[in-house]
């Protein structure tokens, strides 16, 4: 396992930036479709937030916060989401990912667009966290 | 404001120029990182404020602060970062009298 150097500096630096870029990363997530940025975009800013900890504090302090089988398992729900989400319309009449025919009463057809992308940009962030964080964490496994 | 703004980026570009300059032209890992950390910085600084005092006292201007004060905080962090990294590792410093490295 490569170990880090300790450096008071870069870990209060780190304390003080990871919320800012985890808001930032929000953000990005829910403003996906009015502007620039998107599921994937999001998730790329959220795992680098959590890889920023690991690199800064650590293998346990950072595990702490993000154990491995759970980013793992982010990832696996992430996808799990997208494809389900996918997968209700086809069964309430439409075609994969017609956001359009999602089964929510009261709901009209733009807003149920609006929903539909929403939940699948989540589902990819969450995707794309867990799979970033596992291939970081599998390659500083490997160096022992 | 415009000639005041138009200073402003101007000795922005200036900075990021010579840290450039420095980036290929000095000799060693020390020297570069310390050309990239002090001057890029303050080129960095100095080209923001100009952005905003370029758009005026509008929610731009903000943004462009608040990314002023993350580079202010984050460059100099990770330069000293990668600095000590290479120095605990055993990186050999530049002198006259042995030179490349």
């Amino acid at each position: 396992m490569i170990t880090r150097y300790e450096s008071p500096i870069v870990e209060v630096v780190c304390r003080v930036i990871v919320p800012f870029v985890q808001v930032f990363a929000l953000y990005v997530i829910t403003h996906g479709h009015y502007g620039p940025g998107g599921g994937f975009q999001g998730g790329v800013i959220l795992a680098a937030s959590f890889l920023l900890l690991r690199l800064c504090l650590g293998g346990e302090l950072a595990h702490q916060k993000l154990p491995p089988r759970l980013a793992i398992a982010l990832g696996a729900f992430g996808v799990l989401l997208y494809g389900l989400t996918g997968l209700v319309p086809m069964m309430a009449g439409g075609q994969y990912l017609d956001y359009g025919h999602l089964p929510i009463p009261g709901v009209s057809g733009a807003e149920l667009r609006y929903v539909g992308i929403l939940i699948v940009e989540i589902g990819i962030a969450f995707g794309v966290l867990g799979i970033m964080v596992g291939i970081f964490d599998n390659l500083v496994e490997r160096q022992s | 404001m415009t000639i005041l703004a138009a200073i402003f980026i101007l000795s922005g570009v200036f900075f990021m120029t010579v840290s450039c300059l420095g980036l290929i032209r000095l000799p060693d890992f020390y020297s570069r990182t310390h050309a990239v950390g002090k001057s890029e910085t303050l080129g960095a600084i100095l080209l923001l404020i100009g952005l905003a005092l370029h758009n005026g006292f509008v929610l731009g201007s903000l943004k462009l602060l608040i990314i002023l004060v993350f580079v202010a905080i984050a460059n100099p962090t990770a330069t000293h970062a990668i600095c000590r990294a290479a120095l605990r590792s055993g990186l050999q410093l530049w002198t006259r009298s042995k030179p490349g490295s």
